[in-house]
């Protein structure tokens, strides 16, 4: 084939207005996700400018950072979390901006909605005031963070100033083991290529592996790629696409479904299309993993030690090793398995689907939490939660002495009242184990639905294969 | 129009820690304001000040051999969450440019788009920057924007920089980005009535 183009320069040339010389170029945004914790100064600006949002029909917005998961009907009772979320409906409506906020039978997390609505499609581009954006990415979309001068921008002009990244395939070929699930592959990788190995790069996934993971798993893996600094990360839509996405609520229709999946079919990379940088893996090597330090990049196979401080390559790796260690009170060289934990925390949108809640559900079924234990679920949407009811799980839950909330980011990183006391150590489905996240002086691990279920039950970390 | 940067002299503050995340910079807990303003009082809170709110006598920013308008700090500065909060919260600390080895991308962005400079230098200079700071807190550092030179005044450093040439000029001369994309508007709504292939709204 004549200029073999990759999936991301496809979207990519397909979305650029024009770029004048020494220019950045105008990226055109197809879809505009937002939330209250990153919009209220964009809306300011645009009240300053006296303009209004460009396009609203491409503009959608939840509540989900601040919101109580606890008594959702209620007035929101801390002071500025209200006010934030109060901030973000006056301006939806000031603005003419469909918001699915709290109370709406859709609303969620941002990255969990998009594409449980059908607003997120193969070939756009995507953007949020949020770095998990990546997520959509799993449908074949250009999905990345912004920060909030850019979600002035696109709120403005629905276009973006953006210099093109360079590209990295990452290849992962062949069966997982028992017990091995999408997050225990993207902790893998980010391990292995360390939290800033990304960074400059928008990541294509390819590979046996990835084409045999659910289109919920493939969210997995898509929404950590920044926890690796890479700018996005996304999937070449396939059949499991198109049929994951038919009839959703804001999907083609009609007669125009078939030509929408004929285009889409036209985007994976072609044959010998050129990438800045290729990374392969072996399903093989992977095995259930879990983080012991401060960084998304700090995790191993659950069955081994943390590494010793004499074995880091130089001196500044000692050093944050050494810092990490002494924040999460671990040890080097220290067994994982075993390790006491205080909470267990399912939810974010790295691993709060239903999917996620299945896994879960699957080794906690006839079982109970051990009794020191703290367990909560937070389902990613108002739709996962009914969806986990129909099915039976929240009894399954229940039983096993879990709370099932209501939908929000919760104690991924805190911002609601649900955050992990200090010196507590949390088991978490969620993306970041930085200091604090999960509230001031909380101690996370990063790891599986799957690990975090079996911890659960045990108390201490826990191989999942003892269980499954 | 924005304010104008060109030139910045100042000492420094280090802070040689790696993989500093915006979580760190800013605390989740303290994005609740629906302002740009007033950030820079819970700046590095968490090492900042402990849980009965006194300040930990022991961080940099604490410490008052060392002032400055330039933080320098060890590489993959400013990974995490996109959150802007966290170029804000530095800037209305007093801070002008973030000296580093590496930065990560959206944290990068965000620092331009509030006229803060990351100023990206190699690991070896980075660590010439941290010794002599320690020989002398009061060494003043130089960063010429136009020239595009980190440079140490009575110490051999001086070293180019790379800074991406646009958001230089929008810069140096307090140009807003916003306006340049709405004189685009024209075109965009060409692009917007040419395309072929759009499935992403059902309209």
């Amino acid at each position: 084939m004549k200029n073999p183009k990759t999936l991301f320069d496809k979207i990519w040339d397909a979305h650029v207005v024009t770029q004048e010389k020494n220019y950045p170029a105008v990226l055109y945004i197809d879809v505009h996700l937002i939330h209250e914790v990153t919009s209220p100064q964009a809306f300011t600006g645009l009240k300053k400018r006296k303009i209004p949002v460009f396009r609203t029909n491409r503009t959608w917005a939840t509540a989900d950072h601040n919101v109580p998961t606890k008594n959702q009907h209620l007035p929101i009772k801390e002071l500025l979390s209200r006010k934030q979320v109060e901030a973000l409906v006056k301006n939806c409506k000031d603005f003419s901006i469909d918001l699915y906020g709290l109370g709406h039978p859709w609303q969620g997390i941002v990255h969990i909605i998009g594409p449980e609505l059908g607003i997120t499609k193969p070939g756009m581009t995507i953007v949020c005031g949020d770095s998990h954006t990546s997520t959509h990415g799993a449908f074949g979309a250009l999905a990345f963070g912004i920060g909030t001068s850019e979600v002035e921008q696109v709120l403005a002009t629905q276009t973006i100033l953006q210099y093109k990244p360079k590209t990295m395939k990452i290849e992962v070929n062949g069966k997982l083991k028992k017990g091995v699930v999408a997050k225990d592959i993207i902790l893998y990788i980010i391990s292995k290529l360390t939290a800033s190995g990304g960074t400059g790069y928008f990541v294509e996934y390819v590979g046996s592996t990835i084409r045999d993971l659910s289109i919920e798993a493939r969210m997995t893996i898509c929404n950590m790629s920044i926890e690796m600094g890479a700018r996005g990360g996304m999937i070449a839509p396939d059949e499991k696409t198109f049929k994951y996405m038919k009839g959703r609520q804001f999907m083609i229709k009609g007669k125009e479904w078939g030509k929408a999946v004929a285009y889409w079919k036209t985007l994976p990379s072609d044959e010998g299309a050129k990438y800045d940088r290729i990374e392969i893996f072996n399903a093989l090597d992977i095995e259930p993993m879990i983080t012991y330090g401060t960084n998304p990049g700090m995790g191993v196979k659950i069955k081994s030690q943390i590494p010793k401080l004499k074995f880091q390559k130089n001196n500044s790796e000692k050093k944050q090793l050494r810092k990490s260690l002494e924040y999460m009170g671990l040890k080097e060289g220290q067994k994982m398995i075993g390790q006491h934990v205080d909470y267990v925390f399912f939810g974010s949108c790295t691993n709060s689907r239903i999917e996620d809640f299945r896994l879960a559900a699957k080794i906690l079924k006839g079982r109970k939490k051990a009794k020191h234990i703290e367990a909560f679920l937070v389902p990613g949407s108002t739709q996962v939660l009914r969806q986990a009811k129909k099915e039976g799980l929240d009894k399954i839950f229940k039983e096993a002495g879990f709370e099932l909330r209501g939908a929000g980011c919760s104690a991924c990183l805190g911002m609601n009242e649900d955050k992990i006391p200090a010196g507590k150590y949390c088991v978490s489905t969620s993306n970041r184990n930085f200091e604090g996240r999960q509230g001031p002086g909380a101690r996370t691990m990063l790891a599986s639905p799957l690990t975090a279920a079996a911890t659960a039950i045990t108390g201490v970390v826990t191989d999942p294969r003892n269980f499954c | 129009m924005k304010s104008k940067v060109t030139k910045i002299i100042s000492t420094c503050v280090p802070m040689p820690d790696e993989n500093i995340d915006t979580d760190q910079i800013i605390p989740a807990r303290f994005l609740k304001s629906t302002t740009r303003e007033g950030f820079g009082k819970n700046l590095f809170r968490d090492w900042r000040y402990d849980a009965a709110n006194k300040p930990i006598k022991d961080f940099i920013l604490n410490d008052p051999k060392y002032k400055g308008q330039i933080l320098v700090a060890g590489r993959n500065f400013g990974c995490g969450s996109s959150r802007e909060h966290a170029a804000w919260a530095l800037v209305d600390y007093g801070f002008k440019a973030v000296i580093s080895s590496f930065f990560a991308d959206i944290f990068k962005s965000n620092a331009l788009n509030n006229s803060l400079l990351p100023i990206q230098i190699s690991e070896d200079e980075l660590q010439q920057i941290f010794q002599f700071i320690k020989k002398d807190p009061k060494v003043e550092f130089v960063i010429d924007l136009q020239g595009q030179r980190l440079s140490a005044m009575r110490y051999p450093l001086s070293t180019k920089f790379e800074i991406n040439a646009y958001k230089k000029m929008t810069i140096m001369n307090g140009y807003d980005d916003i306006e340049y994309l709405r004189s685009m508007q024209k075109k965009t709504e060409e692009f917007e009535s040419n395309r072929k292939n759009d499935y992403s709204i059902d309209y």
